[in-house]
């Protein structure tokens, strides 16, 4: 146990009237302090559920969760919920997706944000109000001892996400989770939330971890690189390893269909062909096999075993041989990006 | 915020007067319409024994043969202003708000109605508070313990509330409390409460319960749809996100959110029992607003009619415009649109 958080072989199972939802399925990852973990992957593989899981703030009572996730030497999973929940908003904390929903209507912006340092600081509301207003500053929110008392809807979209990172960030959290924290935005808003992240991070030296389907927002932040699909890792590796030799058939179709501006418009937009899998029924073995255009090759069992997450520091969970994978990824698809 | 409370108060006084003429309307125009003539109306003034030349003389001096605008006028300045009524040798000044004299005692109406009101007040308000209490405690439980015995047993009962008239209730009550069991006062006594507030609660607990049980019902109901609505939204979750216990999670941030829709109809409710808790009082024979009413309607004694029309239209537009600035305060996205 020696990373700031690890998380061991994580489970994070949903019993609905439809069947067993396995959203996430056995999930190993490590992070210290100070770097960035991407976790990509489409809709519904399980990249916010894992996140959520985290914090302890998976919904509902027919969730089942095993495995290990250790923060700072603290075992989260089995913990009184109490003492999760002080960690909560403390040493981990999360910036969610769509600020404009993810804001209480009801109250001010610098009210949410005076609440999330009171819940873990006692100190007066006045102390707590001038925190609030330094750190919409730090975000970049322009006048903010002004701006402290408006609502969450008299915020453009942009400053509301700099409102929530500052909410986040007012504890000073070790661990940031930030779940698709640009989705939201226009493009010109996206790069300066992503380089307010960055640059708080340094200031914080916090662990980070961004999810998105982005992969040019993993590119911008993160050192490592956790490609996600049907709740199961499939490729896990430093970003450059990741970026620069992807070895798993489903990454090369996320890069793929990656638009660039320097690529000319007629070539069409590599897309994975086929539907995310239905979290209820897996297909069996490689869970990517249906939409995987290498599966079958050479007797190997795509359809019936399912692929361990293999590898030294750069992990793949593919039955392809590795130096097949190599080879395929330099003929076959790296000209194509 | 000044501004729009003028104009909601500029909106209240219109409304009042559009339902003035409305009213006014009904009861004088629409006869005529029908074929009555003046004469007709004069005669419901009067005793049956007066002629005909004795009965056209009053239409003429009541100004019941005057232009509809005239009278409507001499009506609206009687509420406003009072009202003389020269009787032959001397004139009797009705004061304002003058609603005329009751066909039957030969009262002035407004008198007997303020005398009723505070009968109607402390019966609809200590309804409202118990069933507003009641209502929202248990749809906040059953919401939170969806699927429980608790939730399923609460919406069973609040099931039968809305659907049992209160004139079942209230006579089971009463056989039950009151004569079986001798634990409350029989009804048709009202204690005034400056007189004696315990002998005053005595009276009308039975009325209340039986009041809230039927709104507390629909106000269960609501409450429960409303918190599961919001338990779901992306506010809550990161109200959780920032380690607030769940107690403030519910009281602070759902709470709040379910209760504004709940506001708007808790006024129109307590407005429109102000105007008369009709089925209350005539089950429980208490000398309110209501009680007046249906005796008046019974008796075809036109002037109380009136007058309890036009109360408790007053009572319902007050009670609207109460709400819409409450709402104000209560949702700052109102506001400032």
């Amino acid at each position: 146990m020696s990373k700031f958080l690890e998380v061991n072989d994580l489970h994070i199972h949903f019993a609905t009237d439809d069947g067993l939802v396995r959203a996430v399925d056995g999930l190993t990852f490590g992070l210290e302090r100070g770097r960035t973990l991407g976790i990509v992957g489409e809709s519904g593989s399980g990249k916010s559920v894992t996140s959520l899981g985290i914090l302890g703030l998976h919904r509902g009572r027919s969730a089942r969760v095993s495995g290990e996730i250790w923060l700072d030497g603290e075992e989260l999973i089995g913990a009184p919920r109490d003492a999760v929940r002080k960690l909560r908003g403390r040493k981990m904390a999360m910036i969610f997706q769509d600020p404009l929903a993810a804001m209480h209507p009801f109250y001010s912006v610098g009210n949410q944000i005076v609440e999330a340092y009171r819940v873990h600081n006692s100190v007066s509301k006045r102390e707590a109000r001038r925190h609030a207003i330094d750190m919409l500053g730090r975000v970049g929110i322009p006048q903010p001892q002004r701006r402290v008392d408006d609502y969450p809807h008299q915020f453009s979209g942009g400053m509301r996400q700099r409102a929530m990172i500052a909410m986040a960030l007012v504890n000073n959290p070790e661990l940031l989770i930030a779940d698709e924290p640009t989705t939201a935005l226009d493009v010109t808003v996206q790069a300066q939330i992503l380089d307010l992240i960055r640059d708080l991070q340094a200031e914080f030296g916090s662990a980070v971890i961004i999810i998105t389907h982005d992969l040019g927002v993993v590119a911008e932040l993160a050192d490592d690189l956790l490609v996600m699909y049907g709740g199961k890792s499939v490729e896990y590796g430093s970003a450059e390893q990741v970026f620069r030799r992807p070895e798993h058939p489903y990454t090369w179709g996320l890069l793929g269909s990656m638009p660039r501006l320097d690529r000319d418009v007629r070539d069409r937009l590599i897309s994975i062909k086929g539907s995310p899998p239905s979290l209820i029924n897996l297909p069996s073995g490689c869970a990517f096999h249906p939409r995987c255009p290498y599966a079958e090759r050479d007797g190997i069992p795509c359809r019936t075993v399912v692929p361990e997450l293999l590898g030294d520091g750069h992990r793949v969970a593919c039955h392809l041989p590795s130096p097949v994978r190599a080879r395929t990824f330099a003929e076959d698809i790296a000209p194509h990006l | 915020m000044i501004r729009y409370i003028i104009r909601r108060l500029l909106a209240a006084v219109i409304l009042l007067f559009v339902v003035s003429v409305v009213v006014f309307g009904i009861f004088f125009y629409v006869p005529r319409l029908a074929g009555a003539t003046p004469d007709d109306l004069a005669s419901r003034y009067e005793g049956k024994t007066a002629g005909a030349a004795q009965t056209h003389e009053l239409a003429v001096k009541l100004g019941f043969t005057d232009p509809f605008y005239e009278q409507y006028g001499r009506f609206a300045k009687s509420i406003v202003a009072g009202a003389d009524y020269s009787t032959g040798p001397t004139t009797e000044h009705c004061p304002a708000p003058c609603f005329g004299y009751s066909f039957i005692t030969h009262n002035p109406v407004w008198p007997d109605l303020l005398d009723r009101l505070p009968v109607t007040i402390s019966l609809a308000i200590g309804g409202a508070l118990i069933w507003l209490l009641a209502g929202v405690g248990t749809g906040v439980l059953s919401a939170l313990r969806k699927g429980s015995v608790f939730d399923r047993s609460a919406m069973g009962v609040a099931l039968a509330g809305v659907s049992l008239p209160i004139f079942f209730t209230g006579l089971l009550s009463l056989s039950i409390f009151s004569y079986t069991l001798h634990w409350t006062a029989p009804g048709s006594s009202y204690t005034p409460f400056t007189e004696n507030p315990a002998t005053w609660a005595y009276d009308l607990i039975l009325p209340w319960i039986t009041l809230a049980f039927l709104y507390a019902a629909g106000y269960a109901r609501l409450t429960r749809a409303g918190m599961l609505e919001t338990m779901g939204e992306d506010y809550i979750r990161t109200a959780r996100a920032k380690g607030l216990p769940e107690r403030m999670v519910v009281a602070k941030h759902a709470l709040r959110s379910t209760l504004t829709p709940i506001l708007t109809i808790f006024g129109l409710d307590l407005g429109l029992l102000l105007g008369g808790a009709v089925l209350t009082e005539s089950t429980y024979s208490l000398p309110g607003i209501g009680k007046y009413a249906v005796d008046a309607i019974t008796n075809n004694d036109l002037p109380k009619v009136l007058g309890v029309t036009m109360v408790g239209a007053f009572f319902i537009i007050v009670a609207n415009l109460i709400v819409d600035l409450l709402y104000a305060v209560v949702d700052p996205r109102v506001r400032l649109s």
